[in-house]
């Protein structure tokens, strides 16, 4: 079986491990923690539950909601993988509130209504104290009216394009702003860079976060311009033109924010036609470390990324988050910035819940801002009051073998600001 | 019509259904679940259409889910502009227009969204601008004699277009997301448990009405011809009949049907997005008509109950084996049964109804070779 | 736009621009051209041919794998023995669809189109199954992945070197199989007239397997192909299949000619367009041109004339 000699584990190798996992949490909740400490610190249920949530003595229902299957499978795994292995953790030391997690998983299946379906069962039917899910802001937009329907809770953990708010939903990936701003700040001034080129693929969120650069560059730095902007549809796999135009307008930056299987193609083709990313400066914000898997180090290395964590970020937190997200999901496994963000997730929830004494989604929505998460892995992170994080942006630069170096970080956590006044 | 072309059989048929869907289903399940099947009943509309023109005339469409798409639009531009007030979008930098508009720096309502302001226009436009568009399409095709198998992937080519459009022009129709976040008809709360039941028994009535319609149409002359053209073509045309246009009327009717499922489906899910317009959605359509049974409306109908069912069940627990059983189920349903479960009902009662009546699968397998043959191309 | 660049830099953009076009024609006929052979032959389109193009690029990404671990000596080329081998691979699971599935619906070509929907869903599940739902990374040499100065402005990307042989070659040798060599003769004879073939004792059984296998062969060689312009991951021949179809639909069912026209027009057009309007804008004014000649034109560009 040549097949199982060469190492990759995407085969079956994945799924033996992906069921060990699953196996692992039932096994890791009761680790000794569960028993000693539940018994002594865990309120009663009446008072932590009020309006018939899935609460019992000693567990707590919760949804976690992702494409396992369609186009969105390739993005949202990590999210899935990154909330597991945070329950698992959470419940190994001794549970929420002293009761254990379980979960159930849904899966969106890449398509809209059917997360609007799986949303409202984990609600209506399945009583989930908090959800965990969703990745596109389409996926987004369409299950939460059912969150302020039924009143839940989501924690959603993609960087997106901003203009939203909800009681409802706790964002803990960056909003726009946060991720754009401080980067283009940084490249201006180290890079001495005075022409942008925008590039994107065509819905909201790139062009909203295009829009948002383009007042910064025009708007609020000095002597700088933007000469020129292109979108693609999804899925666009050929870029030779758009290619052949940027070399001829010589932009000092190329700003991509292109996603999907279109990046795969962007960065080859960019490379094949002999565009040097050491010397020509590319900043993106939508290649997080799970991407460059589809594209090849080799093909994006030089390129800068403007997030707010990498796997590589030297701290204390991520010291200990990075291997165990490699022991519970293999060895070879990557984590990007939505990863770390989805794994954030449970823990605001823990840590709001107690904060609260109590599962209640009002308690928990009042109680949320300015919970304070020390261990998360990108370093502090505080939830603000307008339910987004404030979190510090970072720039990598990718290496030939996947990873980024992280060259540059704000030296304060970033206010997210969902609607940004002067970006409009 | 009279009472010898809408038989007793039928009725009976239709007469169980109806107590199926506003009798049995209502008294049995949830309201999660009753909405649920409210939405397989919107899909339903499509399957009505597909058995038209794909099971008599033979005319397989794989871009109803354009016609069910525009007629969702329509409704979620009206329940938009509805919910769009001047109040309560008073934060926008243009207060009065949609959410998106404003993000994607529109000042003022484009002109074609301007008459979905009315009520009255939103629900002639629901099974008119799907079968618009539908005759269009039809009168370029079939005046031509372009049909099979090149017709069925110029539909198909024809909703990527538009999905394409309709992303790529997100100011004009919120994008990829879709039309989201729609709250009131004429004042009244569509998200509630309570509307969520009234809406289902208005969708679960119309589909009916329109089951009842197609019934009458099937049974007239109309569908008699719409057989025969399926059968030899030719012969019909020589007999002096425009084949064509009976195609583009039966090719509207299915636009429209599918353009009310479309309508019906926004009411009740709360939102409109571009997924349901391309290749995916519109070959599901195809499937869940062709499981129940291409030539059987109400075979179709079941088929679209179950395959949705089904699919929904098994999502919950086995995502990964459910795409499996997806395509086995289209491979099967293909080679082994091609009409489906109404075909498997009816060669189980077969034997028992051989003396009474003519069987019509003899007909098929009579039908000779040539008709294959010309199957096959472009013009036939 | 154009102000105040040199000529030189126009001259030599335009030469690349040009370039350009040519390599998004070579894919565009490599996409098309198994679609086009199987629906010209059978009158049978094959829904699943942008699966059977992602089987040629999984196949790539094995050897690639495999070269790397046992044979990095040859690791230069192994991307030639990739693309027999995702030939052979997609052939033989072609040729297995036809026996199987497909040569029971001729009757039916209507019905094939749902039957290798289902195939497409089948296969998109086992890809995902077996190399996971992320996107894998295909490792070429490095010599494939550079570009070749002309003068010191002109850049030549070398895969789209690769790519416009590679169709060249295979666009050739369709040609002389089909136009050429006794078998080609038998192709079109059952094409013409299926009864009549049979009757002067062509295996016309045979001639369509063989046929629905270079068809999804050649899928499996763009597939491999692609490895170096596009991503590979179960769903990624998804991406392709819209332009596919509508090189096909557009140059007329049934007519090779036709669609490598086909292909030439949308090639240039989307190539041009692109540059001097935004990405998306282009694709929407094709795909409407496109539209609207079918409208007038729906038979397509070119258009076999066959006696019924």
């Amino acid at each position: 079986m040549a097949q199982d000699r060469i190492d990759p584990p995407p085969s079956s190798a994945l799924r033996r491990r992906l069921l060990q996992g699953m196996a692992a949490l039932p096994a890791a909740s009761l680790a000794p923690g569960l028993i000693s400490r539940a018994a002594r610190a865990a309120p009663a249920t009446a008072a932590v539950n009020s309006t018939g949530l899935a609460v019992t003595d000693d567990a707590v229902t919760v949804g976690i909601l992702h494409s396992i299957t369609g186009t969105m499978a390739i993005s949202e795994t990590g999210s899935v993988e990154a909330e597991k292995l945070a329950i698992s953790q959470i419940n190994a030391e001794g549970g929420v509130l002293g009761r254990k997690i379980n979960f159930i998983q849904e899966d969106g299946a890449s398509d809209w209504p059917t997360f609007a379906e799986k949303a409202k069962k984990l609600l209506v039917k399945d009583k989930c104290a908090a959800v965990f899910g969703c990745w596109t802001s389409a996926s987004r937009k369409a299950v939460l009216p059912v969150f302020e329907q039924y009143n839940g809770m989501l924690y959603y953990p993609t960087f997106y394009e901003g203009l939203e708010q909800s009681k409802n939903v706790i964002y803990t990936g960056q909003e726009a702003t946060q991720q754009i701003i401080a980067g283009l700040d940084w490249v201006t001034k180290e890079k001495g860079a005075k022409t942008f080129y925008l590039l994107g693929s065509d819905y909201i969120w790139p062009r909203t976060s295009n829009k948002i650069a383009r007042k910064h560059i025009e708007n609020h730095m000095k002597g700088t311009r933007v000469v020129g902007e292109d979108y693609f549809p999804l899925g666009h796999t050929q870029f030779n033109s758009v290619i052949n135009k940027m070399k001829l307008v010589k932009p000092d930056v190329i700003y991509a924010i292109i996603v999907g299987g279109s990046n795969v193609a962007f960065y080859k083709q960019l490379k094949a036609a002999g565009v040097d990313l050491s010397k020509q400066t590319l900043m993106t914000i939508s290649v997080t470390e799970d991407e460059i898997l589809g594209i090849g180090g080799e093909n994006i290395a030089g390129a800068y990324a403007c997030m707010k964590y990498f796997q590589s970020l030297q701290n204390p937190n991520n010291a200990k988050f990075v291997p165990a997200f490699k022991a519970m999901w293999g060895e070879k496994s990557v984590i990007g910035d939505v990863t770390q963000a989805a794994y954030l997730g449970p823990f605001l929830w823990k840590l709001t819940a107690e904060k609260a004494q109590s599962f209640d989604i009002d308690k928990i929505a009042a109680a949320s801002p300015g919970v304070e998460f020390k261990g998360a892995p990108e370093g502090y992170v505080r939830i603000h009051p307008n339910h987004h994080l404030w979190s510090k942006t970072r720039v990598g630069r990718a290496r030939t073998d996947g990873q980024y170096d992280v060259i540059y970080e704000t030296a304060d956590l970033m206010e997210p600001n969902p609607f940004p006044v002067g970006y409009q | 019509m009279t009472e010898s072309t809408f038989s007793r059989k039928d009725l009976i048929g239709v007469l169980t259904f109806a107590a199926l869907i506003l009798v049995v289903l209502p008294m049995a399940l949830d309201p999660f679940r009753l909405n649920l099947v409210g939405k397989y009943l919107t899909y339903g509309f499509v399957a009505l259409g597909l058995v038209l023109s794909w099971g008599d005339a033979g005319i397989l469409s794989l871009g109803q889910g354009i016609f069910f798409g525009l007629g969702g639009y329509c409704m979620a531009m009206f329940l938009k502009l509805e919910a769009s007030t001047p109040a309560a979008t008073k934060i926008q930098s243009t207060p009065g227009i949609p959410d998106f508009m404003d993000w994607n720096q529109l000042t003022a309502l484009p002109w074609f969204w301007r008459p979905f302001h009315s009520l009255a226009f939103t629900i002639a436009a629901v099974p008119l601008v799907p079968a618009l568009l539908a005759f269009v399409i039809g009168l370029a095709m079939f005046k031509r004699r372009v049909g099979g198998t090149y017709f069925a992937i110029i539909t198909q080519a024809i909703a990527a277009i538009l999905t394409i459009l309709i992303i790529g022009q997100q100011g004009y129709t919120g994008g990829v997301n879709g039309i989201t976040d729609l709250r009131t008809l004429l004042g009244w709360d569509i998200r509630t448990d309570h509307a969520k039941l009234v809406l289902y028994f208005i969708s679960g009535g119309l589909l009916i009405a329109c089951l009842v319609a197609a019934q009458t149409v099937r049974r007239s002359k109309l569908g008699r011809i719409l057989l025969a053209m399926r059968e030899r073509e030719d012969r019909v045309r020589f007999s002096g009949y425009d084949v064509a246009n009976f195609k583009i009327f039966v090719f509207c009717v299915a636009a429209a049907l599918a353009g009310i499922g479309g309508a019906m489906f926004t009411l009740q899910v709360g939102f409109m997005s571009p997924s349901f317009v391309g290749i995916v959605p519109s070959i599901e359509l195809v499937i869940f008509a062709a499981v129940g049974g291409r030539s059987s409306l109400l075979g179709a109908l079941y088929g679209t109950l179950l395959v949705n069912w089904a699919k929904t069940t098994f999502s919950e627990d086995l995502p990964q084996l459910w795409l499996l059983a997806m395509g086995a189920m289209f491979i099967a349903v293909v080679v082994l049964f091609p009409n489906g479960l109404a075909g498997l009902v009816q060669d189980r009662l077969a034997p028992l109804l051989a003396r009474l009546r003519p069987q019509r699968p003899e007909l098929q397998q009579v039908a000779p070779a040539a008709v294959d043959a010309s199957n096959q191309g472009v013009a036939r | 736009m154009f102000m105040g660049y040199s000529l030189g830099d126009l001259g030599s953009i335009l030469a690349m621009q040009g370039f350009a076009g040519l390599v998004l024609f070579s894919v565009f006929v490599l996409m098309a051209l198994g679609l086009a052979i199987i629906f010209g032959q059978m009158g049978v389109i094959n829904m699943a041919h942008g699966e059977f193009m992602i089987l040629g690029a999984y196949v790539t990404f094995l050897c690639s794998r495999l070269f790397a671990a046992y044979l990095p000596g040859a690791f230069a080329v192994y991307f030639f023995l990739a693309i027999i081998l995702a030939f052979c691979a997609s052939g033989l699971l072609g040729m297995a669809v036809e026996w199987a599935l497909i040569r029971h619906l001729y009757k039916r070509p209507l019905d094939t189109l749902l039957a290798t929907w289902g195939l497409s869903l089948i296969l998109q599940q086992v890809y995902r199954s077996i190399f996971g739902a992320r996107e894998v990374g295909v490792e070429l040499p490095g010599w494939m992945m550079g570009s070749t100065h002309l003068t010191s402005q002109i850049e030549i990307p070398i895969n789209g070197l690769i790519v416009m042989a590679l169709t060249t070659l295979i666009t050739l040798a369709v040609y002389l199989l089909i136009f050429r060599a006794g078998w080609g003769r038998q192709v079109r004879a059952v094409t013409q007239n299926r009864a009549m073939a049979s009757a002067v004792g062509i295996d016309t059984e045979r001639v369509d397997r063989l046929t629905y296998g270079l068809g999804c062969g050649i899928a499996g060689v763009a597939g491999s192909a692609f490895t170096m312009i596009g991503s590979t991951s179960p769903t990624a021949g998804q991406l392709y299949i819209v332009d596919t179809f509508l090189v096909v639909v557009f140059g007329g069912a049934q007519s090779l000619i036709g669609t490598i026209a086909s292909a030439f027009t949308i090639s240039q057009a989307r190539s041009t367009m692109e540059f001097f309007l935004s990405g998306s804008m282009a694709q929407v004014l094709v795909l409407l041109s496109v539209v609207g000649i079918l409208m007038l034109r729906p038979q397509g560009l070119f258009v076999l004339k066959i006696r019924r």
